[in-house]
């Protein structure tokens, strides 16, 4: 699917969630971190040098003895996108914030269903990832073992016997494979329980993220579980370690909604059908206002209070509630005030087949 | 009103810090605001990771000594200096691994509890290393059939860890 494809639809693969604890289990996210043997990291290259770099990856993805491996990939150069096009990008999780900051001399490829993104130029040479709806992440991380020999095919990766994949963050160094799940928790949050589920994650050697990764709120009760530590595990008990502990949470979680279903029926439907009334009747809403309300609107149809919606959808919703997509839909940038508005009758539109 | 400290857009951020019960009120506009960061203004904090991997480099330097910090050493392949690491917790290429490995270690240690690879390979490049990664499961399947005192079985694993040990040696001199 060309790039333009994917920037006009807010939906991509990993929204599709199904299957095990796909209820509070978003989406599994794998990414490793590679660079090229004998040239300097990004943040050391010049422009000229930079550029060679997305040369040797647009190479290596074409190359015919790995075409089995990779699949049909698509790059595209950063700084040929319109700003709102490469926000949208970031918006459904297909490359990270830092990426457009500074979008000289870098380039994204994507896989025709988007469920493997490589960011070339971020921090490190390569930035491979795939993202999976639910909770499939040695599924993820098979995938990109793929894509990562099919690239090195053609790419002569900086390696050391000892130190394994070399990386421009020490923190990385290793396996340079960050591993995340994100949940939407909103049953720990409303029986306060959620600190001390984190506190213990943290002594687990994960972290725990907002939304958008390092540094960003965690907005409509969605949060990312992710490994911390790259060296002296391999991947597979990387992905075992995250998938222990996400079982652990998962089980909470459930605990506390059915906890919170049982004693306070009542204050959890009210909830539920308030934020289900308000997105179908709200003339101005907030981005920040409407993922609260989706929460809430989701934790409903996980408990069987409101028929007729599909998580899916709701996942589609949140990105297209973001102001790049609305921008983008609208064709030009709206000033605050208008852009409530639009974004409320975006989702009243969503929810208008649905009975009373 | 105009920002104060550019003077040129428009301030729509107020800050007001209360310190010893003195009040001092700022108003700058949002660009500002993004340059300066007052911590815990509605905006997140940010703690800059490469900063405080730095920090701890800082820290760790030669027996705690600040001249060990920067000793101007260089890295060969893409001349960043000692200090340049130091202060922005990043790797200039991957010779600086090497090169810097003495300094690098103890902060690796730190980081991640560890300091050996014990993941993937890279099939075409990997060389020396897929020979070890397979001498290290060899000789994990050593220590168990020996538990299970299957000692044929040990003696042909023995065999094999040695032949493989002999071609890395070899291969490393020619």
């Amino acid at each position: 699917m060309p790039i333009r494809e994917t920037i006009d639809n807010a939906h991509s693969g990993w929204m599709d969630a199904e299957g095990q604890g796909s209820n509070i289990v978003i989406s599994s996210r794998v990414r490793i971190a590679r660079n090229l043997a004998g040239i300097p990291f990004p943040h050391l290259l010049d422009q000229t040098r930079a550029e060679e770099v997305v040369q040797a990856v647009r190479l290596a993805i074409v190359n015919n003895e790995a075409k089995n491996l990779l699949g049909p990939l698509e790059l595209s150069i950063l700084g040929e996108l319109s700003p709102v096009e490469r926000q949208i990008l970031v918006d459904k999780h297909l490359i990270s914030p830092e990426f457009i900051n500074n979008y000289q001399s870098k380039a994204i490829v994507l896989r025709d269903d988007e469920v493997v993104s490589i960011m070339v130029n971020e921090e490190d040479h390569l930035r491979i990832q795939c993202l999976l709806p639910g909770l499939q992440l040695k599924e993820a991380w098979e995938i990109i073992d793929n894509i990562d020999d099919g690239l090195e095919k053609t790419l002569d990766y900086a390696f050391s016997e000892k130190l394994g994949y070399l990386t421009t963050c020490p923190t990385n160094v290793g396996t340079g494979m960050r591993a995340s799940i994100m949940l939407h928790l909103p049953g720990l949050i409303l029986t306060k329980q959620l600190g001390v589920v984190l506190s213990a994650i943290s002594k687990l050697g994960l972290t725990v993220r907002g939304l958008y990764g390092e540094g960003t709120e965690a907005q409509g009760n969605l949060f990312q579980v992710s490994n911390q530590i790259t060296l002296g595990q391999s991947e597979e008990e990387i992905c075992n370690n995250l998938l222990v502990s996400t079982r652990h949470i998962l089980s909470q979680e459930q605990a506390a909604r059915s906890l919170l279903y049982q004693q306070r029926r009542e204050a959890v439907e009210d909830r539920v059908y308030r934020a289900y009334g308000t997105l179908r009747c709200a003339r101005l809403l907030t981005s920040e206002e409407a993922m609260r309300l989706i929460s809430d609107l989701r934790l409903g149809v996980d408990l069987n209070i409101i028929a007729g919606i599909k998580p899916s959808q709701l996942n589609e919703l949140m990105i297209k509630i973001r102001p790049a997509f609305l921008y983008k839909l609208n064709g030009k940038e709206l000033p605050a005030s208008q852009r409530y508005a639009f974004r409320a009758a975006l989702v009243r539109k969503e929810f208008e087949d649905l009975p009373q | 009103m105009l920002c104060e400290r550019c003077g040129q857009r428009p301030a729509t951020v107020h800050i007001t810090e209360i310190t010893n019960g003195s009040k001092k009120e700022t108003h700058i506009c949002q660009a500002c605001a993004g340059e300066i960061q007052p911590q815990g203004f509605g905006f997140v904090p940010q703690l800059n990771l490469n900063n405080f991997l730095a920090g701890f480099l800082h820290e760790l330097g030669g027996a705690g000594s600040s001249q060990a910090v920067d000793t101007g050493e260089k890295c060969e392949q893409c001349g960043m200096a000692e200090g340049q690491f130091v202060k922005l917790g990043l790797m200039g290429c991957d010779s600086c691994y090497s090169h810097f490995e003495e300094r690098l270690l103890p902060l690796l240690r730190r980081i991640h509890g560890n300091i050996r690879h014990t993941g993937k390979v890279p099939e075409r490049t990997g060389g020396r290393a897929k020979v070890l990664k397979a001498i290290e499961s060899l000789k994990g399947q050593l220590q168990e059939v020996i538990s299970r005192e299957e000692f044929e079985q040990a003696a042909d694993l023995r065999d094999t860890i040695r032949q493989l040990e002999k071609n890395l040696d070899e291969g490393s001199e020619g």
